[in-house]
C-alpha cells in the first residue's frame, strides 16, 4: 500500500495562542487509514464526475484504492455496425456523435479515410478549411475539459470562463455549419459548406482575445497550491508505461513521449504550419493539465496562420473536381438531363471507392482518432472501425488508480479527457 | 495530402528472412503495407517486430478484425502496429478460418493497451484471445445472450425482438451487475439473501459464451 502525505502551505481559517493565523499540513492518509478490511465503493454510473455514463467499481483498504474495474457499454450504440449499412457520406453524421465534444475533427477524420480508399487529393482551400475546424475543436474539447475538470477538483470559476470562450467558437461553428453539435461538416471530396461572410472577421476576433482568457487560467491554476496539491504527482504514468499502454494525445505527451500525429505523420499540410508540441515531464494530472493548456494556445496560433491562408484562398473551390465523389450544382441539376442523371445516381447508389482497405489517424483532442476503412468495391464499407482515443487513454484508469486516494481517482478520471460517446461508441 | 509514403515497407523483407513460411503473404492497400502471417506464428511475429533491432514497433495502434461479407472468406485478426522513432506503420493480420476454432494468443503480454482492445474483439466478433488474463464482454453487458454484434450473421436489429430484450432486462437479477469477483470484495457475498447466493452459485448469470 503506498502511503502518501501532501503538505501544502494552506492557510486556514482561525488563529492561534499567540494571533498567528494557524497553518495546518493538510495530511491526505497516514497510513492508519487501513483498516485492513476491504470496502466495496460503486461510483457511476450516473455520476458527474466520470464525466458520461462510465461505473467504477473501487475496492478500498480505509482511503487508498487497491483495485478499480470499470464498467462500460451504457452508452454503446454500435456505430461501427451501423456503418456496415451506410454509405460513406451517409457515416458522417455518425461521426458527429461518437466524439461529441469535437465532431468537426471527427468529420475531418472520417472524410480523409474515405479519400484515401479512394486516392483523392482536396484542394488547398478545403485543407485550410479543415484545419480551422480541427483545431476549432481542439479548443472547445479542451475548454470543456478544463472546465469540467475545474469543478471536480472545486474550482468553479474557471468553468464559466471556458464555457463563455466555447460559446464564442459555438457560434461560429453553428454559423458555418448551422449546427452545435451535429456539424456533418465535411463531405467526401470536400466540405458540406464554404463558411459565411463574417466568420473570417468572428474567428479573428475571437483568436485576438482567446489567449487573455488562457492567461486568467493560468493565473488561476499553475500556482495555485490547492490545484498542484490535487493534481501534482497523481496518476503519473512514465513514457514506457504511456507507450506500452497506447496512449495518445496530450495524455502520452504528458508522460514525456514527443508524439503529435499533426508532426510526424502530417496531414492536411500540419507541416507548413508554424506550432511547437507541449510535452510534459512527470505524466501527472498536472502535467496534463499544462500540455492542454499549451495546446489550446499553439491551436490559437495555427488558426491565426489558417486564417491568412484563407484569405489568399479567397474564391478557390472547396471541392475536388472529380464527378465520382461530388454532385452537381443544383442548378445543372435541374435544368440538365445529365447532370440529374449524375446527381440521382450519386446521391441512390453512393459512392463506390475501389476494393481495398485504408487507416488514417489523425490528432483529435482527445489523442490519436483512427478511422480504418475496409472496402470491397460496393458503396457500404465492409467494416468501419473507429480507434477511440479516450477508450484506449482509459483503459489506463486501473493502472493510475492503483496505490492512489479515492479523491484522487476523481482526478485521474477527469484527466484521461473521456467522452463516453466515443469510449462505448 | 500526406508526404509521399515508400511502395512497401522495408519490414518486409527481414520478416520473410526471419520467419519464411509463417508470412503467407503481403499486399500493399492505398499505401499502407499488410502483412499476413499464419495464427499460430502471429505472436511471435508481433514479439519479435515490437523488439528486433531495426523495426522497433514499439507502438500498438490498434487491435480490430474484420469479417467479410462473402461467408466463405476468413475472418481477420488486425494488429495495427508503429515504431515512434522510425515514424513507421505496419498492419499485421492473421486469418481464421470460420469454421475452425476462432482463436488467436494475445498479446496482453507484449502490450498493455491490448487488453481492452482483445476484450472489445471478443466483445464483438467472439474470438478468444489465449493468454488474455481478463477476458470479459466490455462493450455489452456480461450477460449478453445475443451473440456477437459486429459478426455479418447478426441482424442489424439483434436477434431477439424489441419484446423480448425488455423481458430479460426487467427479469435481470441485481446482483449480475456485479462480476462475482466484485462480490468478493468486502465479502458482499456472504451478505446476500440465500436464493441469490443460490443462483450465483449456480452459474445463472446469463449466456457468457
Amino acid at each position: 500500500m503506498s502511503v502518501r502525505t501532501v503538505e501544502l502551505e494552506l492557510a486556514t481559517p482561525g488563529l492561534d495562542a499567540d494571533g498567528r493565523p494557524t497553518r495546518v499540513p493538510l495530511s491526505a492518509m497516514d497510513g492508519a487509514g487501513s483498516t485492513g478490511e476491504p470496502m466495496l465503493v460503486n461510483i457511476g454510473p450516473q455520476h458527474p464526475a466520470t464525466h458520461g455514463v462510465l461505473r467504477l467499481v473501487l475496492e478500498l483498504d480505509g482511503e487508498t484504492v487497491k483495485r478499480c474495474i470499470p464498467h462500460l457499454g451504457y452508452l454503446h450504440s454500435g456505430f461501427e455496425k451501423l456503418g456496415e449499412y451506410r454509405q460513406y457520406n451517409q457515416i458522417i453524421p455518425l461521426t458527429d456523435r461518437t466524439d461529441y465534444l469535437s465532431p468537426m475533427a471527427n468529420n475531418v477524420c472520417l472524410a480523409m479515410a474515405a479519400e484515401k480508399l479512394m486516392g483523392i487529393e482536396v484542394t488547398e482551400r478545403c485543407q485550410v478549411l479543415r484545419v480551422i475546424a480541427c483545431e476549432m475543436s481542439r479548443i472547445i474539447s479542451h475548454l470543456v475539459w478544463l472546465g469540467t475538470t475545474g469543478i471536480d477538483l472545486g474550482a468553479y470559476t474557471p468553468f464559466l470562463w471556458s464555457f463563455q470562450e466555447r460559446e464564442r467558437v459555438y457560434d461560429l461553428q453553428e454559423m458555418w455549419t448551422g449546427a452545435r453539435l451535429t456539424t456533418s461538416l465535411t463531405r467526401v471530396g470536400g466540405l458540406m459548406a464554404d463558411v459565411p461572410d463574417g466568420f473570417e472577421d468572428g474567428l479573428r476576433e475571437f483568436t485576438r482575445t482567446f489567449p487573455k482568457t488562457l492567461a486568467e487560467v493560468d493565473t488561476m491554476f499553475t500556482r495555485n497550491a490547492i490545484w498542484i496539491g490535487r493534481t501534482q504527482g497523481v496518476g503519473a504514468l512514465t513514457a514506457e508505461e504511456a507507450i506500452n499502454y497506447s496512449l495518445s494525445g496530450p495524455m502520452l505527451r504528458a508522460s514525456g513521449v514527443d508524439y503529435d500525429v499533426r508532426k510526424d505523420r502530417p496531414y492536411l499540410d500540419y507541416e507548413t504550419y508554424d506550432f511547437d508540441v507541449p510535452v510534459g515531464e512527470h505524466g501527472d494530472v498536472y502535467d496534463r493539465y499544462r500540455v492542454r493548456l499549451e495546446e489550446m494556445s499553439q491551436s490559437n496560433r495555427i488558426l491565426e496562420q489558417a486564417l491568412d491562408r484563407l484569405a489568399r484562398l479567397g474564391g478557390a473551390p472547396i471541392n475536388v473536381d472529380d464527378p465520382r465523389v461530388i454532385l452537381p450544382p443544383k442548378s445543372l441539376a435541374m435544368s440538365d438531363m445529365e447532370s440529374m442523371i449524375h446527381h440521382f445516381k450519386q446521391v441512390m447508389e453512393g459512392i463506390k471507392p475501389p476494393a481495398g482497405e485504408a487507416y488514417v489517424g489523425i490528432e483529435n483532442p482527445k489523442g490519436e482518432l483512427g478511422y480504418y476503412f475496409v472496402s470491397d468495391g460496393t458503396a457500404k464499407p465492409v467494416r468501419w472501425r473507429i480507434r477511440p482515443p479516450s477508450f484506449i487513454n482509459l483503459a489506463s484508469l486501473p493502472k493510475m488508480c492503483e496505490g492512489a486516494l479515492l479523491s484522487d481517482v476523481i482526478a485521474i478520471n477527469a484527466s484521461v479527457d473521456i467522452v463516453m460517446g466515443e469510449v462505448d461508441r | 495530402m500526406t508526404a509521399a509514403i515508400p511502395a512497401i515497407s522495408p519490414s518486409i523483407a527481414p520478416l520473410r528472412a526471419e520467419f519464411g513460411g509463417a508470412i503467407t503473404r503481403h499486399v500493399v492497400s492505398c499505401g499502407d503495407t499488410i502483412v499476413h502471417v499464419h495464427r499460430d506464428r502471429a505472436h511471435d511475429v508481433l514479439a519479435w517486430l515490437k523488439d528486433a533491432p531495426g523495426q522497433e514497433f514499439n507502438y500498438l495502434t490498434d487491435i480490430t478484425a474484420v469479417e467479410y461479407r462473402d461467408p466463405e472468406r476468413p475472418l481477420e485478426v488486425v494488429w495495427q502496429l508503429r515504431s515512434l522513432g522510425r515514424k513507421a506503420d505496419l498492419r499485421v493480420k492473421a486469418e481464421l478460418d470460420q469454421r475452425g476454432p476462432l482463436e488467436v494468443r494475445s498479446v496482453w503480454d507484449l502490450w498493455r493497451g491490448a487488453d481492452w482492445l482483445e476484450r472489445e474483439v471478443y466483445d464483438m466478433f467472439g474470438i478468444v484471445f489465449a493468454g488474455h488474463p481478463d477476458l470479459r464482454r466490455i462493450l455489452m453487458w456480461e450477460t449478453y445472450a445475443e451473440g456477437y454484434p459486429l459478426r455479418k450473421n447478426f441482424p442489424l436489429r439483434g436477434h431477439f425482438s424489441r419484446a423480448e430484450q425488455t423481458r430479460q432486462a426487467l427479469a435481470a437479477n441485481p446482483e449480475a451487475h456485479y462480476s462475482m469477483e466484485e462480490l468478493s470484495i468486502a465479502e458482499a457475498y456472504q451478505e446476500l439473501p440465500a436464493d441469490m447466493r443460490e443462483r450465483l452459485a449456480r452459474g445463472e448469470r446469463g449466456f457468457l459464451k
